[in-house]
């Protein structure tokens, strides 16, 4: 197996307060991991690290090999990632070109289709519900068929279309060898997708290993266990 | 190759959205009209006098107008997080902000283009003798203004007194461009024949365009990421 992610003695501080200690953490290629535990724990900081996106006190981090900042992951934050005052076909076909994608105007057009959004594809995007603008996100994030996937809470306030959609395009993404790490607290659906595990509690990772079966019928244990 | 490509999506990209609201470009060219009208009355100012200041005039409304556009530039990554989105896309911060400032340049060529109309026909002056020139002169003296509103749009964009701190940092950055545009304008738009020390400006424009533009390519991964 090749080592997709690779975190060593990761620290990160805000000013003196340390957001991550020591963090040291592996994902294979092809794993799907879900990073687990409270508000504040350190999830989206370690995210954002991998993202390239924030930088590090100490330790290293390398995705396959490079620098994350040279790796480009596909990462989906908190907000959705694409411009209001374009439409939708104009924002896949602008992450599409950046991504260097072979046919965009293709590409746009089949994603549209995918997540329901191709009667919808000349509308600029402020004018989308939620649930359009939650849809035309996950074809942003997914257009490009990154190698690895960064999903921050991808879960939340999402609708059961969406939460359906994301699910198949993350067993989708797996199946053709992609790395996916998500942070969640959305218990029940993690344990479903993810094939391991890994709790960070105050900047510290208290667990990672393989999701296991007890798991999936206890989503809750892990954090009973480490409490 | 791949940096001209990436940036020429950006400032398209830009461009594109500019277009749709209409946010900067109103706000610079309502700005430059009215400085340009309200200094025409009060000063009613003589032939020679139009001379003596239009260089300056014209510049500060230019400068002013900028902080206007440099603004908007970065702030508009801000909304929905698409600033994350792109620093994690395969885009490269040199990228980012060589798109930043073509952007700007555009829209501030526009808004000059309307400035100078304005001031031909309010100050009755000629200012197509020179058109070459001055077209040089004002391609130049935007880029240099374009590349460090860029640079110090993306510095500010997340400070809570952004539309207060931008000009306070660029405007003093500025002042050898802006003097070098300001007497290069002076003597296109007096009709003069350069002298040899003319060229000095023409110089300094040059030089701080090629300084600055190849400090921001080599700062842009610590200006946008760190």
């Amino acid at each position: 197996m090749t080592r997709a992610i690779d975190l060593a003695g990761v620290w990160k501080f805000y000013g003196d307060y340390a957001a991550l200690r020591d963090v040291t953490l592996t994902v294979e290629q092809g794993d799907c991991c879900a990073l687990l535990g409270r508000n504040g724990a350190g999830k989206t900081t370690l995210l954002r690290i991998l993202a390239g996106l924030s930088s590090f006190e100490r330790g290293r981090t390398h995705l396959f090999g490079s620098s994350p900042r040279q790796a480009h992951a596909a990462f989906l934050g908190h907000g959705i990632g694409v411009y209001e005052d374009l439409s939708a076909r104009e924002n896949l076909l602008f992450f599409g070109r950046l991504a260097e994608v072979p046919d965009p105007d293709r590409t746009a057009a089949e994603w549209l289709e995918r997540v329901g959004l191709a009667n919808a594809s000349d509308m600029l995007v402020r004018q989308f519900s939620r649930g359009m603008r939650q849809r035309l996100a996950l074809a942003r994030t997914f257009l490009h068929l990154p190698k690895i996937l960064l999903l921050d809470e991808p879960f939340t306030s999402l609708d059961d279309r969406a939460i359906t959609m994301l699910s198949e395009l993350i067993v989708e993404s797996r199946r053709r060898g992609a790395t996916i790490v998500l942070s969640t607290h959305q218990l029940r659906e993690a344990m479903v997708i993810a094939s391991h595990v890994a709790l960070i509690e105050n900047g510290r990772l208290r667990h990672a290993g393989e999701r296991t079966e007890t798991m999936l019928d206890d989503p809750g244990l892990l954090y009973r266990l480490h409490s | 190759m791949k940096t001209v490509k990436h940036a020429l999506l950006i400032a398209r990209k830009d461009l594109a959205v500019e277009l749709r609201t209409k946010e900067s470009l109103n706000a610079a060219g309502a700005f430059s009209i009215v400085i340009l009208l309200l200094f025409s009355f009060a000063f009613d100012p003589d032939p020679e006098q139009v001379k003596e200041i239009g260089g300056g005039l014209l510049w500060l409304v230019f400068a002013f107008a900028g902080a206007l556009v440099f603004n908007r530039s970065f702030a508009r990554e801000l909304p929905n997080d698409c600033l994350d989105t792109l620093l994690a896309s395969p885009l490269s911060p040199a990228s980012l902000l060589t798109g930043k400032a073509l952007a700007n340049f555009v829209m501030l060529l526009a808004m000059e283009l309307v400035s100078i109309v304005i001031f031909g026909i309010f100050f009755n002056v000629n200012w197509t003798r020179h058109i070459g020139e001055l077209s040089l002169v004002f391609a130049l003296g935007t880029w240099g203004i374009s590349m460090l509103g860029a640079v110090f749009g993306a510095l500010t964009v997340n400070l809570r007194l952004r539309e207060l701190m931008l000009p306070i940092i660029i405007y003093p950055l500025l002042i050898p461009l802006l003097i070098a545009a300001i007497e290069l304008t002076k003597l296109l738009l007096a009709n003069q024949p350069p002298s040899p020390s003319d060229f000095l400006w023409a110089k300094i424009l040059i030089v701080f365009d090629v300084v600055f533009t190849a400090l921001a390519m080599m700062l842009a991964d610590t200006i946008l990421v760190n």
